[in-house]
């Protein structure tokens, strides 16, 4: 199995306010594998769709974390988003375009949607100990020329 | 984020800057009824030029503001969106409902 070239496991608190923190920091984060502009912009809008969704849906008393851990190789990064929160009783339908359980908050129901069409893979399922476990994966069109250790 | 907003010849022109997403949509949505609360204008023009980031949460902010003006049979236009923010319109359909001028 192939080695990252970089690794990293960060706790959030589950508030919007630091949603612009996540896309950044998984963004920044990745640039060492010199991926394009567009996949960047891909990759922080992925990010926010699965950190927004824990923030939202969750914690619905507050009071709860957000973990994300991300592996970067030299061809793609993989990104864990996840929380112990109240996770979703039926994860198929919840991806399905338009599915919403706040229609009256004005959301779209596009959450997942946009990340499967801006990710190359993309994996929702119960996190162990209860919540939500989103893993996305991009593979970048331009390999890196960086190695371990570099 | 900032909203500003002129009117001119029977339109309302709306200048979205920064990042919209979850944190900033609640403040965007009351800024964004009370200016269509105003009167003089009979459509809207959206302008994300200076939008640097959206993700679906803006979406809904939209379409909200869409079912709002729909009732005043007053049309709103989107211009100026990044590839990035009209790869997102195109999936969503939002076009459909806030077709794109430029």
């Amino acid at each position: 199995m192939k080695k990252p070239i970089n690794e990293m496991i960060v706790k959030l608190k589950a508030d919007s306010v630091n949603e612009r923190f996540a896309r950044a920091m998984v963004a920044s984060f990745c640039v060492q594998a010199e991926p394009s502009l567009d996949e960047i912009t891909d990759i922080k809008t992925a990010v926010s769709e699965a950190v927004t969704n824990s923030v939202v849906h969750a914690y619905p008393k507050g009071n709860g974390w957000i973990e994300i851990e991300a592996k970067l190789f030299e061809e793609k990064i993989e990104i864990t988003i996840s929380d112990t929160g109240v996770g979703i009783k039926d994860i198929s339908k919840a991806i399905e375009p338009f599915y919403t359980t706040k229609p009256l908050e004005e959301r779209s129901g596009m959450g997942f949607t946009v990340m499967e069409s801006f990710m190359d893979e993309m994996d929702v399922s119960e996190n162990v100990g209860g919540g939500l476990r989103v893993k996305l994966v991009k593979n970048f069109e331009k390999k890196s020329k960086l190695a371990v250790g570099e | 984020m900032q909203v500003k907003h002129r009117v001119y010849n029977n339109t309302l022109y709306v200048l979205l800057s920064g990042e919209l997403d979850e944190h900033t949509a609640t403040t965007t949505r009351i800024t964004l009824d009370e200016m269509f609360e105003g009167k003089g204008f009979r459509q809207i023009i959206v302008d994300l030029s200076e939008l640097e980031f959206m993700d679906s949460t803006g979406i809904g902010v939209l379409i909200g503001r869409y079912k709002k003006m729909k009732d005043k049979n007053i049309p709103i236009y989107i211009c100026n969106p990044s590839s990035h923010a009209e790869k997102i319109f195109k999936m969503t359909g939002l076009y459909e409902i806030m077709p794109k001028i430029i």
